[in-house]
């Protein structure tokens, strides 16, 4: 039995390390670009395969048949190292991330994770955080200044934003009590309180720093294609780009994963105790699972078409003078919470309906602000046809 | 040299020339460096860089990525225009000027044309004067689109860059339309234009026209009021109105601090007297001004071209002009409203169907002056933008 488990493990390892890297180059690159095509009134990639599918077996090709390219005096073996670095913590992350409940084959119970430690949410934050040095590095070892000016901006980024995502996510241990991202989610289930409610703004905290760990769009200063020149990755081609490039789509799953972990109730469907909706559990929950990460990895997507890029002092400020603070206030806020109902949910269930109100104020707000702004664009403009 | 394995003579040759210059920029002796001494880096920001629209070089002073010295290093695109119109018979000159600015073809066409019929003091009909009007603007309108989506990109926006060109290749199409190119477009001859426009060539431009304020305000959306494109633009390359004029600068940069200072209006030429527009100004004089201020230009080129169209008229679309082109000896200076600034040209001529000098004054080369001056203290980062809200188009700055 002992015996089974073991190999079982091994399994899903291998199957996770096969599947992750196929899923990032075929359906991953190929939505991103599609749905930039679309959100950019452009095509995007169709002429591989039908409707383009096969873009991402084109892009493997070109990858691998490309000329691997160390620079004169760069540090070989670093050079080498780096893209390893970037990828090897990404994918063991994923070890801990539980992707549905345990299901039964035959008289076996499968869990769909590999492994459930109780240290799994640090387990995920300090693997990823090993990524970093990938980068720098990458960075470092080009023999470039613009690759050392990427990897020196991607230290700072991620040191600093490591910081309030760690805060943001203790608010939600302070609910769970537990570090177990499986124990995790059947909290969560056991409340019928998915913690994205109470933790709004721990969430909003954790989706922010979790966009500049993973060097994306409106962070992706290390990169910043139009200033450094692709920054650390400026010297790499080939098989290794392709790996700076797995780590960095790798490590936007886990920020994705995690975020439907904590916050969004994992593979629980939504409102379970809404007999109305009971329809809604036709979707298995590995399913459910994989629509929640697919929606954040969209909105990766969305904010690269949407947002200009931030400066590197604004970013480092947005971290240390906003979120880090926010953060502390909102851990605050929660254990006050907690506190004032001990052993029951009242407290958490009331802050959902004041972080839930609040939002929808500062969103209307936001859209009033929109709305008069546009009204002034047009007056102080007259319409051609006014003339 | 040809081509072939690198000898041992030429690697030490290699050798000794780094190590020279290595030797040259070395730091002077003098303390020690510490754990703290702050180390000046040499960054070589272009000629192959993706932000700076073509190939100009600017050589940086950093410390970290402050940016102590920027140092522009032109000419990489030279190739002699000024003394080719020496060597050609009026006429031939057009077709070099779309080299130029080749982002607006039309406008170079424009004020180099605008020059010669000066020295001539041929007459325009009027139909012609307001089908290059609706050139001009169509041109600046394109101008300011490709600067829009480049600047955009240059600070990681890259959806307005789709949106405005989209935009762009509709003008593009205008313009294929009516002189067979799309870029270098050679679309005006001295004394009035070389077709007339197709038929329903208008009623199509009406209804792109139309069409613009709209599109105009997709793009502003995007970006007008987004929170980081104003973190990225306002306050960076602040320039007051009494530096802009001691350096010359003019177009979209003078009037973005405050200066309400338009050919079009200041000297009116063709017939852009009697129409109706509006020359926008800001006050602060940085890059979000000047990206207003092209913006509501947009606007404003959409009101002319109305104009334009509603005033258009059967007529003669080319003045009354010898078939050999011989202007008496004098020279003059004819200068337009370019989408990037003051265009000009000085003409010498000495009697002969060939200019003896023909000097320009090109916009993009005289605002690209301030760039050391906007760029000193800022990051490597605003360099970026500094460079997007120049506007500059190598091929005009290097001719």
């Amino acid at each position: 039995m002992r015996l089974s488990a073991t190999l079982l493990t091994y399994v899903k390892v291998v199957v996770l390390v096969a599947t992750v890297p196929a899923i990032v180059g075929f359906v991953i690159v190929l939505a991103e670009r599609r749905i930039m095509g679309f959100m950019q009134a452009r095509l995007g990639p169709n002429r591989v395969g039908p409707k383009g599918t096969l873009q991402g077996l084109a892009d493997l090709v070109k990858l691998v048949t490309k000329e691997d390219l160390t620079p004169a005096d760069a540090e070989r073996k670093v050079h080498f190292l780096a893209p390893v670095l970037t990828v090897i913590p990404a994918l063991t992350a994923l070890a801990v991330i539980p992707f549905g409940p345990p299901v039964k084959v035959g008289r076996v119970s499968m869990p769909l994770w590999v492994a459930d430690i109780n240290i799994g949410l640090l387990f995920v934050l300090a693997v990823t955080s090993i990524g970093v040095y990938g980068l720098i590095l990458g960075g470092w070892a080009s023999n470039n200044k613009y690759s050392l000016l990427g990897g020196l901006r991607s230290a700072a980024q991620l040191v600093s934003y490591e910081v309030p995502m760690g805060l943001s996510l203790v608010s939600v241990l302070l609910m769970t009590r537990s570090l177990s991202l499986v124990e995790i989610v059947e909290r969560q289930r056991d409340i019928h309180l998915w913690f994205v409610f109470p933790g709004l703004l721990a969430f909003f905290i954790y989706f922010v720093s979790g966009v500049a760990e993973t060097n994306r769009n409106p962070f992706d200063l290390p990169e910043a294609e139009s200033e450094l020149v692709s920054g650390f990755n400026t010297e790499y081609s080939g098989v290794k780009f392709a790996f700076f490039f797995l780590g960095e789509y790798t490590g936007m799953i886990i920020i994705s994963c995690v975020a439907v972990t904590v916050f969004f109730g994992g593979w629980l469907a939504p409102f379970p105790n809404v007999a109305a909706l009971n329809f809604l559990d036709i979707v298995p929950p590995f399913g459910w699972f994989l629509v929640k990460v697919g929606f954040f990895l969209f909105c990766y997507i969305w904010f690269r078409s949407t947002f200009p890029r931030y400066r590197f002092d604004q970013l480092m400020g947005l971290g240390w003078k906003w979120l880090l603070p926010v953060a502390l206030a909102n851990i605050l806020i929660v254990a006050l919470a907690i506190l004032a109902t001990p052993g029951r949910t009242d407290g958490m269930v009331t802050l959902s309906w004041i972080f839930g109100g609040l939002f929808v104020l500062m969103f209307l707000l936001a859209k009033l602000r929109q709305r008069l702004a546009r009204r002034d664009r047009l007056a102080a403009s007259p319409h051609a046809r006014a003339v | 040299m040809t081509s072939g394995p690198i000898t041992e003579a030429e690697k030490d040759r290699a050798r000794a020339t780094a190590e020279a210059v290595r030797a040259a920029s070395a730091p002077p002796p003098g303390e020690a460096p510490t754990l703290f001494s702050v180390q000046e880096m040499e960054l070589n920001f272009g000629p192959q860089h993706p932000s700076t629209h073509g190939v100009l070089r600017i050589v940086l002073r950093v410390d970290g990525e402050k940016i102590i010295e920027a140092k522009p290093d032109i000419g990489y695109l030279h190739r002699g225009t000024e003394k080719l119109f020496e060597t050609e018979t009026y006429p031939m000159g057009i077709p070099h000027t779309d080299r130029m600015d080749y982002i607006a073809a039309a406008t170079n066409n424009h004020a180099f044309c605008l020059a010669i019929e000066k020295l001539l003091g041929v007459e325009i009909p009027r139909r012609a004067q307001l089908i290059r009007v609706i050139l001009d603007e169509l041109q600046r309108l394109s101008s300011h689109l490709v600067w829009l989506g480049t600047s955009g990109i240059d600070l990681g926006a890259v959806t307005p860059f789709w949106y405005a060109f989209r935009e762009r290749e509709q003008i593009l199409d205008f313009f294929e339309e009516y002189c067979g190119a799309r870029l270098t477009l050679n679309c005006m001859r001295i004394g009035g234009l070389p077709f007339d426009l197709t038929p329903g060539w208008v009623e199509r431009l009406m209804e792109f026209v139309d069409d613009l304020p709209d599109r105009i305000d997709d793009y502003e959306q995007l970006l007008t009021d987004n929170r980081i494109w104003k973190k990225r633009t306002v306050g960076i390359g602040v320039i007051s109105a009494e530096e802009c004029i001691e350096y010359g600068l003019t177009g979209p940069i003078l009037r973005g601090s405050g200066v309400a200072w338009d050919l079009r209006r200041a000297q009116p030429y063709e017939c852009y007297e009697e129409l109706d527009f509006a020359v926008p100004t800001r006050p602060n004089g940085d890059t979000y001004d000047r990206y207003v201020v092209r913006v509501q230009e947009m606007r404003q080129c959409v009101r002319i071209l109305t104009q334009c169209i509603e005033r258009l008229e059967e007529g003669e679309i080319r003045g009354k002009v010898a078939r050999v082109i011989k202007p008496p000896a004098q020279e003059v200076y004819a200068s337009i409203e370019s989408p990037k600034g003051e265009l000009g040209f000085y003409c010498v001529s000495n009697g002969t169907n060939r200019p003896y000098r023909m000097h320009c004054r090109p916009p993009s080369f005289i605002n690209l002056q301030a760039l050391p001056r906007l760029a000193k203290g800022h990051l490597i980062s605003d360099l970026v933008a500094l460079i997007g809200t120049i506007d500059i188009v190598l091929g005009e700055v290097d001719r």
